[in-house]
């Protein structure tokens, strides 16, 4: 596979010398001279300098037969340009856009430019599934394909509380595939119980999180 | 006409006072409180008292852009220093708030030349200035 990597920071020089390592051809593109100059000790030839939102620089990069464009410098209007030239003029298929500033994440998907990478919004998934407080936390999230699998504490006294799998009220389009208690987890039965302080992981259709998350909390939170 | 205008520097603040002086409602939106100077410098009277809008903002953020008032603007102009911020702007401004009339100010004329053939009118200046160069050396030779 030939991937074309746009910037060459922490994230984009490591992805360069994990693709590498993998056998792929890579070609990694970084515009400041300082920081290319010391990639280039490295990497050699598969370093090239130049502005890579440039479509020039990007042609003598060979863009037109990259199998995988990677946008990821530090500057998300630039991460979405590089990836809106390569799909729609270089008609390359298949592009990861890095998204700096979560708040930006709706531009990208305006601009038709997915999938998307950020790492603030993985850390916070992270803090989510390691601090409690936090009564659901998404382990997934498939956007294409409308899919999620979240995680959900039960709460003392919910409705979900004590009762078995098949009486709890899920909507339409919810199923639960997994109770956790007591550091380990098991694929329930219709007439598993379910008790207060276990974690449940349920897939779902997006969006239903909100009457799912009614079944799973106190009454006083709810 | 409403014309909103992201981006106060040379280009954009002249803009902003001639749509201004010919009776248009204009709002400016920049990220430099100090680039408002460059809308009053030389005038008889205040941006604002000539009628003018200017917010502190960055064009990115939704939050700024609708309080320079995008959802009611006629009229878009991107000319920040940035051309890819430009190309990206002027896209939101198309497709988010379906804003007929867009304008991006776009420095490297290959970009400018694509983005044109998808559907965004694009103003090069470098482009301009290669043309007069060219007509100039054309001048000179004869």
């Amino acid at each position: 596979m030939y991937v074309l990597i746009a910037g060459g920071g922490k994230v984009g020089w490591n992805l360069t010398r994990e693709l590498l390592s993998k056998g792929h051809e890579v070609t990694l593109l970084e515009s400041t001279r300082d920081r290319y100059l010391t990639i280039e000790q490295e990497l050699e030839h598969q370093v090239q300098y130049g502005d890579a939102t440039e479509l020039w620089v990007l042609e003598r990069a060979g863009i037109q037969r990259a199998d995988l464009v990677i946008a990821v410098t530090g500057d998300d209007e630039d991460n979405m340009l590089i990836c809106q030239m390569a799909k729609e003029k270089y008609l390359c298929e298949r592009i990861i856009a890095r998204v700096n500033n979560p708040r930006n994440r709706e531009w990208f998907e305006l601009l038709g430019v997915a999938p998307t990478v950020s790492a603030t919004d993985l850390i916070l998934r992270l803090i989510e599934h390691e601090v409690p407080s936090y009564g659901l936390v998404h382990l997934l999230d498939l956007r294409d394909e409308r899919l999620e699998i979240i995680e959900v504490e039960v709460a003392e006294g919910s409705p979900a509380a004590g009762v078995q799998v098949s009486q709890v009220v899920l909507p339409e389009g919810v199923l639960i595939i997994s109770i956790l208690r007591d550091g380990a987890g098991f694929v329930p039965k219709a007439d598993s119980m379910i008790n207060a302080g276990d974690e449940v992981l349920l897939v779902l259709d997006p969006g239903l999180e909100d009457a799912i998350t009614a079944q799973f909390a106190s009454p006083s939170d709810a | 006409m409403f014309v909103l205008i992201v981006g106060a520097g040379r280009v954009g603040s002249s803009a902003a006072r001639s749509a201004l002086a010919s009776g248009h409602d204009v709002s400016v939106l920049d990220d430099d409180p100090l680039s408002h100077e460059r809308l009053d410098a030389g005038q008889a009277t205040s941006w604002e008292d000539a009628g003018g809008r200017f917010t502190v903002g960055h064009g990115i953020e939704i939050e700024a852009l609708l309080e320079a008032g995008i959802d009611q603007a006629d009229m878009f102009i991107a000319c920040t220093h940035g051309d890819n911020t430009n190309l990206i702007l002027a896209q939101i401004a198309q497709k988010k708030f379906g804003i007929k009339k867009v304008i991006a100010r776009v420095m490297d004329p290959a970009r400018a030349a694509w983005y044109e053939q998808q559907g965004l009118r694009t103003i090069s200046p470098t482009r301009h200035a290669i043309e007069q160069f060219e007509v100039a050396l054309a001048e000179g030779a004869s």
